[in-house]
């Protein structure tokens, strides 16, 4: 087994870049290459973590890098920090969207608040992903908020404090059903094991005993917090807004990271500690998330804005993950875990170039862009494998995670699966269609003179791009990691099914 | 031939009671002798010195406690144990910031006079002694105490109409809650024969009630006079008018002090003197908590002063702490005081910036006055703005772990929907208190209208005090936690 101290260290390193940022803040530049020089050590200290991970170390289902300390035992507060494949993926995808959304949502508006606050939150979702305890994690998925309100109202669009306030209250109202759930477990476990301390660490709310009623309540109530932050339809509404009234790295930070809190927190925490009830409400949540995938493409058809469009497509993609990790057999949920990722890689393309054109153009309105193939055929190309990417080409990386996911949903509920197939022709539908408005045609007036990507944004987008490559034709050594955690988990839920 | 005998005192219980009010009336006889106005630095000092005595006195009581365990004095009226022993300290320290605040306050407002710091020292002395009664008079005294220094200190401001208006209001329906709490220890009274809050719960204890209508009556009617001091819904109705009328500081002074005082006497009365009655009053106080929790909330969306906002939220804010009440534990009690101990420092210090940005003559109290505050003045907005995070529940606060302990203890004693209709609650107040920060960190409208307030030497530790003790604490919840918690121990059966 590892030191956590690796894991601590991807927490506290975002916070000390933060402290440095506000205290150079008087440079010009500074902050922000200080950001970017955090960013980038980040994405490394995440690989060497990716490299190092073993997922059998002896006893600990998984998991490496454990480590427990108690903070205040009577309020039952402990800092748990563990690294499985689950959490891997999602930890590396953090340190990525950190440095992308650094390097290619620029904000020159005080600057070094801005990224300041940007580090802050990696470091929070950091946190997220490795905690290790039921409480901890809530403390930190609450806290995500905070820095998120901040970035959303200070550097959004016009609609900005509307939108802020938005997403901030429906994520703070349904995190209450989630706050309440976990004091309901901890005391659940305290009650069955009355010389215990009060304690919320994952293993011990596993092994809480309790009735099948009961579960099913405490999975509804995790349910809608974690899919208010997904978003799951119907608890979609606040996302149009806010991605598109956030700034260029807070949308990227808000699809293509904190969405992925919701969808983590429903498999980790949801299904990994509840496998019976996840059994009994499975009919229901897979009907939810095929609705998100038709109504998701539909309003994507009809987006007025590039931003609303992403946001729209995304509830359709995260509704596919939600299929996923509802679907019960290994191969669906695998296909689940990988798409968190790709999607997320894939989203920080769509946004860095929506941000890209609305530096040129002033505008994300796709009415305003025509013909744009004409003066900047690189943007069009990089945006064309994005665009692939998330239709599903084979060869590339959207592809293997939504075919993983409609086939293991198949072995199951082949219904389901089968109308959510739908969902693939219908993105197919909307994105080259979106695609057609604003990169075909005639340019004319204002877009004739836009400019093509610039040799800096090319290398922001070229990781993109290769990852999207990468794990399309080579997903195995990623797969080979989540596999393991992925079984573990699904194996309980099997096991519950089997006791039902 | 009658003799009165004198019962026994033992005076290292009742001396922050005593210390309170020896150096009120040292300062009242000064300032009768003194040839001209007692210099305010003077009375100010005396206030802040007799603070810290108090301060140090409970250190020494918590000291007694761990040999000698908890103990009563004054034929059983007056109780040492860790909770009264907690609670008095906070109030030592609310009391001491408060006048901080004050001083700067009076000075600004050429209120000079040591009105302020004897009526805030006597009235501290009725809050210490809420704490400590293990007897419904005491109780009474005590809150009669408190509430009489408070009448006149809201009407401090003798310039302005509107504090003399909230005093009379205050008066008038204070006047009337006590009268109908002062009945209901008297139904208690005619139920059980004693008014000693042991000798009642040892009565319950040990009878049977057959016809309990005296006592749910009684009962009820003290429930009453309490939600009225702490402003329950629907008891509520005096205090955004009293907290916009009278001076902010005095207003801070309320928000912390009473509460402190009403809920450690209400603690007292329900769960030491009742206990053996929780499934009566409980499903009371359900009601009362989901009242003042959802109806505070909703209340303060509207407002646009500052002053009545925060009445709002401290409304709110009571619900959460009768929820350590509800739970009925000790676990909820610890919850309670562990509530009260972070909530009284924020709210001075919150009440202080309030002091500082109401300008000369306490006026400018609209939420639109401090557009762009933390533009013009970072330290003093980001100040705010951590106080009003801390008082929406955010994480890394102290803010957050008193809600979390209060909700903990509910649902630890079955209270899961309870706690989720709070929760929910907080989730409304969450918006308005966003809606002030954002106001703190949007662009100033008008250049001219934007002024830079001075901060004066003094309020400036009251607020820093208040910000780094919500940080610490938020950060590093433990020891004060496992502080309420043997304070709780030690709480008298």
């Amino acid at each position: 087994m590892h030191s956590s101290l690796w894991l601590s260290a991807l927490i506290v390193l975002p916070l000390l870049g933060a402290l440095v940022a506000m205290a150079v803040r008087r440079t010009p530049d500074a902050a922000y290459r200080v950001a970017v020089g955090v960013g980038a050590l980040e994405v490394v200290l995440t690989l060497v973590v990716a490299v190092l991970y073993k997922s059998n170390v002896a006893g600990a289902q998984g998991y490496d890098f454990l480590s427990r300390h108690v903070v205040s035992a009577p309020l039952g507060l402990a800092y748990d920090v563990a690294l499985d494949g689950l959490s891997l993926l999602m930890v590396v995808l953090t340190a990525l969207v950190l440095l992308l959304s650094l390097l290619g949502g620029r904000d020159k508006r005080r600057e070094p608040a801005f990224v300041s606050w940007l580090l802050i939150l990696t470091s929070l979702t950091m946190g997220s992903f490795v905690a290790h305890d039921v409480l901890e994690f809530f403390v930190f998925f609450e806290l995500t908020l905070v820095p998120c309100y901040f970035i959303i109202s200070g550097w959004g669009a016009k609609e900005r404090t509307r939108a802020a306030l938005k997403f901030f209250l429906y994520t703070f109202t349904a995190s209450a059903f989630l706050l309440i759930g976990i004091l309901y477990m901890g005391f659940a476990y305290q009650h069955q094991h009355p010389t215990a301390a009060l304690t919320f660490a994952y293993g011990a709310m596993a092994a809480t005993s309790m009735s099948h009623a009961t579960a099913v309540w405490l999975f509804v109530a995790f349910a809608v917090a974690f899919g208010a932050k997904a978003p799951v339809w119907p608890l979609h509404t606040w996302s149009p807004l806010t991605y598109a009234e956030a700034p260029t790295a807070g949308s990227i930070e808000l699809s293509a990271l904190l969405a992925k809190l919701g969808s983590y927190g429903l498999l980790r925490f949801a299904v990994g500690l509840l496998p019976l009830a996840q059994v009994s409400v499975r009919p229901y949540v897979l009907t939810l998330a095929v609705i998100g995938i038709l109504y998701g493409s539909v309003l994507a058809c009809v987006a007025a804005d590039l931003k609303r469009f992403v946001a729209y497509s995304s509830l359709a993609q995260m509704s596919f993950i939600t299929l996923g990790i509802m679907s019960g057999s290994t191969i669906g949920v695998t296909g689940a875990v990988l798409l968190m990722f790709n999607h997320g890689i894939i989203t920080i393309g769509f946004f860095l170039i929506i941000g890209f054109l609305e530096r040129r153009r002033a505008s994300i309105q796709i009415a305003d862009f025509a013909g744009l193939q004409g003066p900047a055929p690189v943007m069009a190309g990089l945006f064309t494998v994005a665009m692939l990417a998330s239709i599903g080409l084979p060869g590339l990386s959207g592809f293997v995670s939504e075919y993983l996911i409609l086939i293991g949903t198949f072995t199951t509920h082949a219904w389901w699966s089968a109308v959510a197939a739908l969902g693939v022709l219908a993105s197919a539908v909307y994105l080259l269609w979106a695609y057609q408005r604003v990169f075909h045609g005639r340019a004319l007036g204002a877009n004739a003179t836009v400019t093509d990507a610039s040799a800096g944004e090319r290398w922001v987008l070229a990781p993109v791009v290769v990852l999207i490559v990468l794990l399309g034709v080579f997903p195995q050594p990623v797969l080979n990691r989540i596999t393991p955690s992925v079984h573990t988990l699904v194996t309980q839920v099997a096991t519950a099914s089997v006791i039902k | 031939m009658n003799t009165v005998t004198i019962p026994s005192i033992h005076y290292l219980t009742i001396l922050p009671v005593l210390l309170y009010f020896g150096a009120a009336l040292v300062l009242l006889i000064t300032s009768a002798l003194w040839r001209r106005t007692v210099p305010m630095l003077f009375s100010t000092s005396v206030t802040v010195l007799t603070s810290v005595a108090v301060l140090v006195t409970t250190y020494f009581q918590w000291r007694g406690l761990d040999h000698a365990g908890a103990s009563t004095t004054v034929a059983h009226a007056v109780v040492l144990d860790g909770f009264s022993v907690v609670a008095s300290a906070v109030i030592a320290v609310s009391v001491g910031l408060a006048a901080l605040v004050a001083h700067d306050w009076a000075v600004r407002e050429n209120v000079r006079g040591p009105e302020y710091q004897i009526l805030a020292m006597a009235a501290s002395a009725g809050a210490l002694l809420m704490t400590q009664a293990n007897d419904l008079i005491v109780i009474f005294l005590g809150l009669e105490i408190l509430s009489l220094g408070l009448y006149v200190l809201v009407a401090l401001d003798r310039r302005k109409t509107e504090s003399a208006e909230a005093s009379l209001k205050y008066f008038v329906l204070g006047g009337f809650a006590s009268a109908i709490f002062i009945y209901g220890a008297a139904l208690l009274y005619g139920a059980t024969g004693s008014t000693n809050l042991s000798t009642i719960s040892y009565f319950l204890g040990s009878n049977v009630v057959l016809r309990p209508g005296l006592l749910v009556a009684g009962g009820a009617l003290l429930l009453i006079g309490f939600a009225f001091k702490v402003a329950a819904v629907p008891f509520h109705m005096w205090s955004p008018d009293v907290y916009e009328g009278a001076p902010t500081p005095v207003t801070g002074f309320m928000a912390s002090i009473v509460k402190v005082g009403a809920f450690a006497a209400l603690v007292r009365v329900l769960i030491s003197g009742l206990g053996t009655q929780l499934d009566t009053w409980r499903p009371i106080l359900w009601v009362l908590v989901v009242l003042t929790t959802v109806v505070g909330a909703a209340l303060a969306l509207p407002q646009r002063n500052a002053k009545r906002l925060l009445a709002y939220s401290s409304i709110n804010h009571a619900g959460f702490i009768l929820i350590g009440v509800w739970a009925g534990t000790a676990r909820g009690s610890a919850a309670l005081l562990f509530y009260l101990m972070t909530y009284a420092p924020t709210v001075v210090a919150t009440f202080a910036v309030l002091t500082v940005m109401g300008g000369l003559g306490d006026e400018r109290h609209s939420l639109e006055s401090y557009r762009g505050l933390a533009r013009r003045q970072p330290w003093l907005g980001a100040a705010l703005a951590v106080l009003l995070l801390s008082q929406l529940g955010a994480p890394l606060t102290a803010g957050f772990y008193a809600k979390y302990s209060v909700l903990a203890a509910a649902v630890d004693a079955g209270g899961s929907l309870l706690a989720l209709i709070a929760l929910l609650s907080a989730a409304i107040a969450a918006s308005f208190y966003l809606r002030w920060t954002v106001v703190l960190y949007a662009e100033p409208d008008d250049e001219l209208d934007a002024v830079r307030v001075v901060v004066p030497r003094a309020t400036a530790i009251v607020i820093g005090a208040g910000v780094v003790l919500t940080l610490l604490f938020g950060v590093w919840p433990g020891p004060l936690v496992t502080l309420a918690q043997h304070a709780t121990v030690y709480f008298l059966p």
